[in-house]
Formats: structure tokens, C-alpha cells, sequence
């Protein structure tokens, strides 16, 4: 079982680090996790510019020039839980939608029309709305008409992540949203989520399933982040070890300070958001990174080649926001809102190819799955 | 009776138990472990245990290896 | 402390009991080597010759014994040695060896694994020598190997950490021991090895056939100690460029 370090000895542990140790974790091909936590530390944030250089080699060396794209389909605004900075929270008043199984269908197919071959299947955290048998149907729909299936719902349980496998869903993303136990605690009200260490132990669960790729993450602007980045260091470390057959990706999603009713508790800049950026890559040379259309187009056009390997385009974060003009109730404001074709147009005039797959789902078979760690 | 021990075909007395030959031998000695038709036997069958004409009989011990 | 299958071990350097000039060079080389653990091959007892035991001279209360299936050529063989093994009080200990090729004596991956999966089932505590794939060391974790043993080069011939590369990985990716074994013929090729962050090596033919065994065995010593507390201390990384910390050119975008 994954046992996380408490979030007040992972500070100590930044703390300590002094700026040679930054250096030496620059320049090192392992850095490991004291040297994750120095290139996290304030001490290497004057080195920004090489931790960049660095980050982009390794990453370019790794991935090739090349940029995945994907877009977020939301099925479901309907949830189960309370948490103080989601629009989606079950205490909100906002029109609530879940998308009919042709609805669903017609919004992944607008997508595909417009040449994604990877989506992200999101909803809001209601099984009675979006369960299982919901997903699996999804998925035999669309399997044999996209590369990469990945969904962020509610946790399962492995049986329930091998059943959508078989269906053929790629991968799973969930992220833990923060790392400090208090601060989780304080921001997740009510609802089954307010169980911390059920949600820190989904990862392994999709892993061991048989998932292709797993995804965690931090929502960052709730707690100290440099902390979070160690946090994920040892998460990502600790599945790599135990679960080794399964690709690992890590996102970054930021509560911008300008946006939303729930402000930040501890806000993030983009140059903190690009050192995490940065530490992680030259942490974990294979780690898939995504940067959403939460950001803005300029942060996004400047970070292509520095460290991210997954850009979505396009975006909509209502359910039913493709193909129904009227869609209300987004989860989050987007910050880039440009097209698929504008933003390959701006990775490709940065000298990088928009890949829009590299798997079909259809070939996806259930195997033995992977021992439980 | 015949039996083959180590890979060498031999003449010994019908009823001869595993530990009179282990006796003659001089390897009443724990390090050595007898495979007698193929299953390895335990310290206390090694009395009760009468090879037969024909059996086959390996004794074993450690030896130097890397 | 190094600790393998819950057992635990003070000295990472591990010996083995072959080609010693004779049982008492053996016994003061392995005492002056400071090692633990030592390997031993089984073999049929010299009917010519019975009361011949040079293992009589080891104390089994000082030194584990790591019986190897040395010889075998498939996962059958290998098995068969291994229950011999147990039954000679080897204890669950098995240093698996699955040698095909008498030419190279290089192991094969499959009957290997095969065998780590029987013998797993059967209590053993598994240390198969491999080598140096990181695919294979992780399939046989999976499948319940106490440890991994890859190759640094083939075995005799001195040529020491041939397989870094692949080595490293099955460090960086190990949730068991790492044990580099054979071909480690000098004490720089140890204490790269430990450097590296191998949890142990072990060496056999090196010290067996030097000049003076007993002084090498100690030079052995000395290198694996030295290696290991130099990847403690954490090295210093060797650099891809000679480029200062740079002023941020192409970070003009953040805010």
C-alpha cells in the first residue's frame, strides 16, 4: 500500500535543500526524490531558465517532437459531493445535465469530426447518474472509432476498472486534488470523497486492472505546492515500482487567481506552475504531462517543447457544450479557447507535430491484469 | 543385487538398506542427501528404506560453486 | 542494513566456494572477505573418494549457505537441484541458474522464470541470476523472486560492469535487492557496481584465483564498503554541458 510521507515532513524536506543540491539534481539523470525536492525549493527557482532547458531536452529526447492532443467530453454535472472550489458542487444551484447515451455519442462524434482520436470522458462524481454501466456502454460505442479512451469519474474498484478495460476504456485519471490531509479535509465537505485515503489508493486500483495509463494530480492553489510536487514525485515513484506495466501521467490543473467564486488558498503563479512543471520532467523522464485549456493561450504557447507532452484544443466543460449552443453550467472557466486546428497550428509553428493517436482502443484485449502491490 | 549409484553399476547384498550402504560408505554425515528412484528420501527413511535390485541412487552433497 | 527475504546482512559483498586452491585458502579468504553469504553448487558425492567434504571447513553457523542449481540446462534440472538442495539443509535459499549454453554459459530467461515460479510455490527463497534484463528482473519481482542477480559480464571472464546501462535500470526499477554477479574481476569493477546502487555483488572466481586470495578477498572488501557508502554520500552528477546556470531565454512568455 502506497504510504504517503505526512505533507509537513515533505516541507521539511524542500526546506532543507540548499541550491547545490538543486544544481547537482539538474544535472543528474536520476535525480531522485531529494533531488525532486530541491528543484521544487525556492533555492532553484533563480536557475528557471536552465531547469527549462533541461526539462525540454529530456523531454524531446523521451517523446520526440511531438504534442498529443486530446479533448474533454463532460457527460455528467451531476455530483455526489461537496467541495468548496468546483462548480459542479452538489450545494451549487447551477442547471444540472447527464447526457443521454445518443447524446453522449453525438458530442464524442463532433469531436472526432474535428480530428480528435483521444478523449477524456469527464463527469461529475454521481454513480447514480454516471455508473459503470453507463461508461461501459459508452465505450463499446466508441472504441472502434477512437484511439484512446481515458474517463475522470468518480473512484471504482478494480473489478469495476477491469470491466471498463474490457469495454475499452485506455486509462484513468484521478487525481487526489491535494496532498495535506488538513486541507483536503477542510475543502471536501461532504460526499464519499471526503474519504482521503480511499481516493489515494484509486491510482493503484486502475493499475491494477490492467489500465494502459494512469493519471494523478493535484489541483493547485489549495495547498502549498511545492509540497504537492513531492507528493506526486512519490505517488508517481511508488506506482512505477508496483506497477510497472502501466504508463503514468501527472496534470496540473491551476485555480487561477483572476477566476471563479472559490479563490485560491494558496495561489500558484505560472512561473510556480512552470518549476513543477519542470522538477517533474527531469524527475521522471517518461511521465506524460498535460496542460489543459485552462491556461491561458500564451502560457500554453510558451510552454510547447519545455515539458508537456498532452495539449487538449478546443475545449468545452459543460455537458452537451459540443453540439447544443444553449449548454450552460461549465465546471471551469477555459483560458484558451481557440480551436484544434489554431492550437496545432501553434504547436507546429513552434516545430512540433500534433499527434492525434498512438493506440486504437479496439485492440485492447483483457489480459491477466497486474498483481496487487 | 545390482543398483547404480552415482552413474556406476554396483554389487551389493540383497537387503541392503539405505543406511547400511550409507554405513559402508563411511557417509553417515548430514551434509550428503540421497535420491534413491528418483525421490529424494528423508533422514528417518534411510532405515526403513530396503533398496531393490535395480534402484537407482544418487548421493548428493555441497561442493564448492560460485 | 541490507536486508533480503527478512534476513538481514552486514556485509553486501557475498562469496562464493568454487575454484579455491584448497578448502582452507577458501576458509580464511571468505573469513578475510568479510561476507555473509557464500554460494555452493551440489554435486554427487566421489564414491572413490567419500569422506572428502571441503565444505566441512565453512561454519554454518557464520556463513549462510546460497545453494546454486549450477549445471542445470532447463526449468527441470534446475527444480530437481533445488529440492536436493533443500534436502542437503540448504534451507529455502536457492541461487537459481539455468545455464543452456556450455559455450557462454549465459542464462536462459525462460526456463528461469519458469522455474522461479514453481520453486516460489515451493517456499524457496529465489535469487535467479539473469542476465542483465530489465523486463526479466521485473517479471520475475512479479512472480515472487526474494532478489535479482544480473550479470555485469559473462561469468570468468573478468570483464566487469559490462551491462551498466541496463543494469541501472533494474536498479532504478527493483523492489527487491539488486545483486550484480559475475564478471566482476578487479574491486574498481565492485565498487562501480555499488556506486551505482547495487544492494550487493557477488565474486567468486576473482578472488578465488588471484595471487593471494586472502589479500584480494580483503580488497574486495574494501571496494564494495567504499562503493557503497560513495552512493550514500550521493555522487557528483557528470555534467551533459558546462553551461552556467542560465539567464531565463525563452521563458519571456510567463507572467
Amino acid at each position: 500500500m502506497f504510504v504517503l510521507p505526512e505533507f509537513s515532513a515533505l516541507q521539511e524536506a524542500i526546506s532543507r535543500a540548499t541550491e547545490a543540491d538543486a544544481l547537482m539534481a539538474l544535472h543528474s539523470d536520476r535525480p531522485g526524490l531529494a533531488g525532486l525536492a530541491a528543484l521544487l525549493s525556492p533555492v532553484a527557482e533563480p536557475h528557471l531558465g536552465a531547469l527549462a532547458k533541461r526539462s525540454g531536452a529530456i523531454t524531446s529526447q523521451r517523446f520526440g517532437r511531438t504534442m498529443q492532443m486530446y479533448a474533454p467530453v463532460y457527460l455528467s454535472s451531476y455530483c455526489a459531493n461537496r467541495c468548496a472550489y468546483c462548480g459542479f458542487s452538489a450545494d451549487n444551484t447551477i442547471e444540472r445535465r447527464v447526457l443521454s447515451m445518443a447524446e453522449a455519442e453525438s458530442e464524442a462524434m463532433i469531436l472526432h469530426q474535428r480530428g480528435f482520436s483521444h478523449l477524456l470522458l469527464v463527469s461529475g462524481e454521481s454513480p447514480a447518474k454516471v455508473g459503470v454501466d453507463y461508461l461501459e456502454e459508452l465505450a463499446l460505442r466508441l472504441r472502434d472509432r477512437f484511439a484512446a479512451l481515458s474517463i475522470e469519474v468518480q473512484p471504482l474498484a478494480t473489478e469495476e476498472y477491469a470491466r471498463l478495460f474490457s469495454a475499452g476504456i485506455t486509462s484513468v485519471a484521478v487525481y487526489q486534488e491535494t496532498y495535506d490531509r488538513e486541507v483536503y479535509k477542510k475543502v471536501h465537505l461532504a460526499g464519499r470523497k471526503a474519504d482521503f485515503d480511499f481516493r489515494l489508493e484509486t491510482p493503484a486500483r486502475a493499475a491494477a486492472a490492467g489500465m494502459r495509463e494512469v493519471g494523478i494530480g493535484a489541483l493547485l492553489g489549495l495547498a502549498d505546492w511545492r509540497a504537492e510536487g513531492l507528493a506526486l514525485g512519490f505517488h508517481l515513484a511508488w506506482l512505477r515500482k508496483n506497477y510497472w506495466r502501466t504508463g503514468l501521467t501527472v496534470s496540473f490543473p491551476r485555480l487561477r487567481p483572476a477566476q471563479g467564486e472559490f479563490k485560491p488558498l494558496r495561489p500558484v503563479s505560472e512561473r510556480n506552475l512552470s518549476q513543477m512543471i519542470f522538477a517533474l520532467r527531469i524527475f521522471d523522464p517518461d511521465v506524460g504531462l498535460y496542460l489543459s485549456t485552462r491556461e491561458e493561450a500564451r502560457y500554453r504557447d510558451g510552454m510547447i517543447g519545455l515539458g508537456p507532452t498532452r495539449y487538449s484544443a478546443g475545449s468545452c466543460t459543460a455537458p452537451g457544450g459540443y453540439g447544443l449552443a444553449d449548454a450552460g453550467g461549465e465546471q471551469f472557466e477555459v483560458g484558451d479557447s481557440r480551436s484544434l486546428a489554431e492550437v496545432s497550428a501553434a504547436i507546429q509553428q513552434k516545430g512540433f507535430d500534433p499527434v492525434r493517436k498512438d493506440w486504437d482502443a479496439v485492440f485492447q484485449v483483457q489480459g491477466d491484469g497486474q498483481q496487487a502491490a | 543385487m545390482k543398483i547404480v549409484c552415482n552413474g556406476q553399476a554396483l554389487e551389493i547384498a540383497p537387503g541392503t538398506r539405505v543406511a547400511d550402504y550409507l554405513s559402508q560408505l563411511g557417509l553417515e554425515t548430514p551434509s550428503v542427501v540421497v535420491e534413491c528412484d528418483g525421490m529424494i528420501l528423508s533422514r528417518e527413511e534411510y532405515e526403513s528404506h530396503a533398496l531393490q535390485d535395480g534402484s537407482v541412487l544418487e548421493l548428493i552433497r555441497f561442493v564448492g560453486g560460485g | 542494513m541490507l536486508t533480503i527475504a527478512g534476513r538481514k546482512f552486514r556485509s553486501r559483498l557475498f562469496g562464493g566456494t568454487g575454484k579455491f586452491s584448497s578448502p582452507e585458502v577458501m576458509k580464511e579468504s571468505l573469513a578475510a572477505s568479510g561476507c555473509e553469504m557464500v554460494t555452493v553448487a551440489l554435486r554427487r558425492v566421489d564414491l572413490n573418494n567419500p569422506a572428502d567434504d571441503i565444505m566441512r571447513v565453512l561454519d554454518r553457523d557464520r556463513y549462510l549457505f546460497l545453494p546454486n542449481t549450477s549445471g542445470a540446462r532447463d526449468a527441470g534440472e534446475a527444480i530437481r537441484l533445488a529440492r536436493l538442495a533443500r534436502a542437503s539443509g540448504g534451507g529455502e535459499w536457492l541461487k537459481l541458474e539455468v545455464t543452456p549454453d556450455p559455450r557462454t554459459l549465459l542464462p536462459d530467461p525462460i526456463e528461469t522464470l519458469k522455474a522461479t515460479e514453481v520453486l516460489v510455490k515451493e517456499g524457496f527463497k529465489v535469487l535467479p541470476y539473469i542476465n542483465a534484463d530489465p523486463i526479466l528482473a521485473l517479471r520475475l519481482q512479479d512472480a515472487g523472486a526474494v532478489a535479482v542477480m544480473p550479470l555485469g559480464s559473462p561469468i570468468g571472464t573478468n570483464q566487469g560492469v559490462l551491462t551498466r546501462f541496463q543494469i541501472e535500470i533494474i536498479i532504478a526499477q527493483a523492489r527487491v535487492p539488486v545483486i550484480v554477479d559475475a564478471g566482476l574481476g578487479a574491486p574498481s569493477h565492485v565498487a562501480e557496481a555499488m556506486e551505482m546502487g547495487a544492494d550487493a555483488v557477488l565474486v567468486n572466481t576473482a578472488i578465488a584465483v588471484a595471487g593471494d586470495p586472502v589479500r584480494m578477498a580483503r580488497a574486495f572488501a574494501l571496494a564494495v564498503e567504499a562503493g557503497r557508502i560513495a552512493y550514500e554520500a550521493g555522487l557528483g552528477a557528470v555534467r551533459k554541458d558546462a553551461a552556467p546556470s542560465s539567464p531565463e531565454d525563452g521563458l519571456g512568455f510567463l507572467r
